[in-house]
């Protein structure tokens, strides 16, 4: 099948779908890829290099479109400005497209994919789960903007994040608030953190709370106990009085750090405002916020969509397009992400491609099957949290009752053995005892010597143990003279096998110490 | 040769034993034992056959060389990964050399001992051959089993204690009767009689124990073959028998009990059987997904770790894989990586069993590690590599109370950083118990022949 990725036509969308690396990969599997001449340059990838990977180049977007049987975008289907046609348009009927859709706020666009039966599969509808992870274009984007945040927040932000004692005085570090610790507030909070900043954190999961003190930040904990996990691992509401207390927090906070990004979005629904005018206003002057969650509204209530405002001294970022901000990482990532979807669509690595319903990712990710809207999905079962775990059984707990109580217990064994010897020496002749008290003596050496032995001779000391109890050939040895001819085929048979025995064990022995060595 | 010149000989042959076994508690001085123990062994088959009770030198010789023999021949063919199996065999023919011998001794009239001394006596004798008896036909079983000839599942016969107490019971009052025969000059039919039965009891014992406990088995078998000397030491009133017989005996006593500890599990049910049977609630089912890595991926990981710890196996012994494993190691140490080798007690199917084949392969034994000398030490390990191996390194052994398992110290690879499992499949270990290491979130794994996929990381490591 032909896979084909046009330019991004979006305004300042500098993305790509996919990257000479990738493109490579995806050939390995079977497809043929088609790019649209230029959409690699805004990322810094020549037409050149494509070529290279075995790409083909295709002049403009309506032969592109026509060709491709399969298309990868990074934005969703718009209005093309130059051809003045909706991308929906150029799809071929039945076609298949892979992009970001999000389907919950584009019930218009996902009718118009609908009535072109087309098959699209949504990047950002892609479950969470860890088999999945791979194919996590939500998150690897969120990486990148959690990283340029705390980019353009230093852009904007007169001081140094490190503190410093120099000759010309001491520059305090800077205060870093990340509100929300998903991928992209972790990423902040990395960020901030290697240029040297005092790193506070907040979130509603208390699971992130270990993640936030991992990253050596400090997880700022709220009196108030409510679970905050919805399901798949994203936030949910909270009730009014966790608000306040939170809202209380923040304001707290305001006043203290020099910077706040903002990275909570709840999924669905507008972002919660937790960033009020009165905090701002209580900022000290060029601090910087930096809005995350613009695109959803914003979590501060003076943010602008896509602009830098400056208000009551305070620089609020409303970027919307962080990650198209570091093109060409983003580009990699997201292509790599689309690689590895393709991996899982094409399992037997024969060009085609099969949207198998019953694979809970696959059936995730995909929105319109061949004309029918199949979002929203059934809910994934798997959690970021782990479920509470079955407890022991409580039996084997208690300790097993003992008809006998431990202090006779001690003392069976000694008493037992006691009473063995007592009735063999009440019995036994002389020349017995003599032996016997030869043999005791020995096991006790037998016992000291061996209890030194090193674990990893424990091999060859079996072997030479087993060579010298060939010392029962002495037996065999003395009886071999006794008149009798069936005395002497037995002895001679036992010195026969005993003999095998001492020559096999020694020797054997011999190889395996020579073998080791330093 | 005069009596008192034989009896100090055999205290010097004493003597060398005694120092041939403390010499192979260390590695510097283990060759200088093996020295002692064949010196020993010479010295006391010179002195008994000049002693002047012996005079039928060619059947002697005779014997002697062709034993000798194939001994050699044995000696210098087998194969290092069956070890085990010579070692179970030669403990069978202890056990043989001990029934013969006592058989031998119960024929010989030409002894003028009576009364208290000759009750005793003729007990020796009955114990001499019921211990040789059960430690021959028990080690068979065990070569068996350890060869593959024999299933390794643990065979349990319906109420097996009460036939195990039968056989005693049976073998006691046999003994009684062996004792009246005996009076009168008999005693043939219930001694013979008595050797069947200690037959069977040694087929039935080691047929009852599961494969993964093989290493105690040989270990006891080891200490068997040791009591079955000093009985027939006692048999001959022969000293050096004794003290030999008992030196040996307690050696493998004490190996088993180490062995068992290494498992966690009691001596006796070891012996009574049955691995697994006995822990009444189901064990947690392992679920979660494998993540599976090919040949390459893992030089990779190799190549970026600094401290590589390896976990052999006996899956290592199956495939043969020690050689390429020695020149992996070689290559990474030259690379001026820490490599390191974890040998849990009881991995192969003999005590020392790995430690053995690595230095067959020429790994330096001073980067080969016990399993106390670095379970502390998980958290410094960048990737350990786990051939073979399945149940030393289970982590339900610690945390899930309801494994068969449970309680068994294993070699907690899953605190470092990564974990690559080489396995054939994914089939449960040989106490057929899950593994949740295999799907634990820094677990690689590493699926096809050992020896096939080591040679490949190889390939992909100089390549």
């Amino acid at each position: 099948m032909k896979i084909g990725v046009p330019k991004e036509i979006h305004p300042g969308e500098k993305r790509v779908a996919t990257t000479p690396e990738a493109a490579e990969q995806i050939i390995k599997l079977g497809f043929s890829v088609l790019l649209e001449s230029g959409a690699g340059l805004g990322a810094d990838i020549s037409d050149e290099v494509y070529k290279e990977a075995g790409v083909e180049i295709v002049k403009d977007a309506k032969t592109l479109w026509k060709k491709a049987d399969i298309v990868m975008k990074v934005r969703a289907p718009e209005q093309h400005p130059e051809l003045g046609v909706n991308e929906i348009e150029l799809l071929s009927k039945g076609g298949n497209l892979i992009s970001f859709i999000w389907p919950a706020q584009n019930e218009e666009l996902m009718k118009q994919l609908a009535a072109k039966e087309a098959t699209v599969l949504a990047m950002d509808s892609v479950p969470r789960m860890s088999r999945a992870q791979k194919l996590d274009a939500l998150s690897s984007m969120a990486n990148i903007a959690g990283y340029r945040a705390i980019i353009e927040a230093a852009q904007h932000f007169g001081r140094f994040f490190t503190g410093q004692i120099t000759a010309a005085g001491k520059i305090p570090p800077a205060k870093v608030l990340v509100i929300g610790a998903g991928v992209a507030g972790l990423a902040a909070i990395g960020t901030a953190k290697s240029m040297g900043a005092i790193v506070r954190s907040f979130d509603t999961r208390p699971e992130v709370k270990e993640q936030i003190e991992s990253m050596d930040a400090e997880f700022l904990m709220l009196d108030f106990k409510e679970e905050g996990s919805g399901t798949g691992g994203y936030a949910k509401t909270m009730s009014k009085e966790f608000i306040e207390a939170e809202m209380a927090l923040f304001a707290k906070q305001a006043m203290e750090v020099d910077i706040i990004v903002t990275t909570a979005l709840i999924p669905g629904k507008p972002a919660p405002k937790l960033i009020t005018q009165a905090m701002v206003l209580s900022m000290k002057p060029g601090s910087v916020i930096v809005d995350l969650a613009a695109e959803q509204g914003g979590n501060c209530e003076l943010t602008e969509k896509d602009k830098v405002v400056v208000k009551h001294d305070v620089t609020i970022i409303g970027y919307t397009n962080l990650p198209s901000r570091l093109a060409n990482q983003s580009s990699q990532l997201y292509a790599t992400n689309l690689r590895h979807l393709l991996t899982e669509l094409c399992p037997e690595k024969n060009g085609t491609i099969n949207v198998n319903m019953d694979d809970e990712v696959i059936r995730g990710t995909t929105v319109i099957k061949e004309g029918k809207i199949t979002w929203p999905p059934p809910p994934p079962k798997l959690s970021v949290a782990p479920p509470p775990q079955t407890e022991a059984p409580s039996v084997l707990a208690q300790p097993k009752k003992s008809a006998i109580p431990d202090s006779i217990k001690q003392f069976l064994p000694l008493l037992l053995g006691g009473l063995v010897l007592f009735g063999i020496g009440s019995v036994a002749p002389t020349a017995f005892m003599s032996h016997f008290t030869v043999f005791i003596l020995a096991c006790f050496i037998g016992y000291q010597v061996i209890w030194n032995v090193s674990p990893s001779l424990h091999t060859p000391l079996m072997s030479v143990t087993n060579a010298i109890s060939g010392i029962i050939v002495i037996g065999a040895l003395v009886q071999i003279s006794t008149p009798g001819f069936f005395i002497t085929i037995l002895a001679g048979l036992a010195i026969l096998i005993a003999s095998i025995n001492i020559a096999g064990g020694f020797l054997v022995t011999r190889r395996m110490l020579e073998m080791f060595r330093k | 040769m005069s009596q008192s010149l034989v009896t100090m000989s055999y205290i010097v042959a004493t003597i060398l034993f005694i120092l041939s076994l403390s010499g192979l508690s260390h590695q510097e001085t283990s060759r200088r034992g093996n020295y002692y123990g064949m010196l020993g062994m010479a010295i006391a088959i010179i002195a008994t056959t000049f002693s002047g009770a012996v005079n039928s030198y060619a059947i002697l010789v005779c014997a002697l060389l062709i034993g000798g023999a194939i001994g050699t021949k044995l000696a210098l063919k087998v194969q290092m990964t069956q070890m085990p199996e010579l070692v179970a065999i030669m403990h069978s023919l202890v056990g043989m050399a001990a029934v013969l011998v006592g058989f031998a001794n119960f024929m010989d009239s030409t002894s003028t001992i009576s009364g208290v001394e000759k009750t005793i006596h003729e007990v020796e004798i009955y114990l001499g051959i019921f211990i040789g008896a059960v430690t021959f036909s028990g080690s068979v079983i065990a070569f068996g089993k350890l060869s593959e000839k024999i299933s390794g599942k643990p065979m349990l016969l319906p109420a097996r204690h009460w036939l195990n107490l039968g056989l005693l019971i049976a073998t006691i009052f046999l003994c009684g009767l062996f004792l009246q025969q005996a009076e009168s000059g008999g005693g043939t039919f219930p001694l013979l009689l008595m050797t069947l039965i200690a037959l069977a009891f040694g087929v039935h014992m080691v047929m009852a124990i599961g494969g993964a406990d093989m290493p105690v088995v040989v270990s006891m078998l080891n200490s068997y073959s040791g009591w079955a000397a000093a009985a027939t030491g006692f048999m001959l009133s022969n000293d050096l028998l004794i003290v030999t017989g008992a030196l040996v005996g307690s050696s493998g006593a004490i190996l088993s009990y180490i062995m068992c500890r290494a498992m966690n599990r009691h001596f006796l049910s070891v012996i009574a059987g049955g691995f697994g049977t006995a822990s009444g609630a189901d064990a947690a089912v392992i679920e979660g997904e494998v993540h599976p890595i090919d040949a390459e991926e893992t030089a990779q990981l190799l190549l970026s770790a600094k401290s590589i710890m390896i976990i052999p196996g006996y899956g290592m012994a199956v495939a043969q894989a020690q050689h390429t494993v020695n020149e992996i190691t070689k290559f990474l140490r030259d690379k001026g990586k820490k490599v390191g080798f974890g040998i849990h007690p009881v991995a192969g199917r003999m005590p020392g069993h790995m430690n053995v084949l690595l230095a067959e392969a020429k790994v330096p034994y001073d980067i080969v590690y016990e399993m106390d000398e670095i379970n502390e030490d998980w958290d410094k390990v960048d990737v350990s590599i786990v051939i073979g191996a399945n149940d030393i390194v289970n982590p339900s052994a610690l945390d899930d109370p309801n494994s068969p398992i449970a309680g068994m110290p294993v070699l907690e690879c899953w605190k470092g950083d990564t974990t690559i499992v080489m396995k054939r499949s994914m089939a449960s270990g040989y106490a057929g118990v899950g593994n949740p290491l295999f799907v634990k979130d820094n677990t690689r794994m590493l699926f096809g022949d050992a020896n096939k996929m080591l040679q490949e990381v190889l390939k992909a490591l100089k390549g």
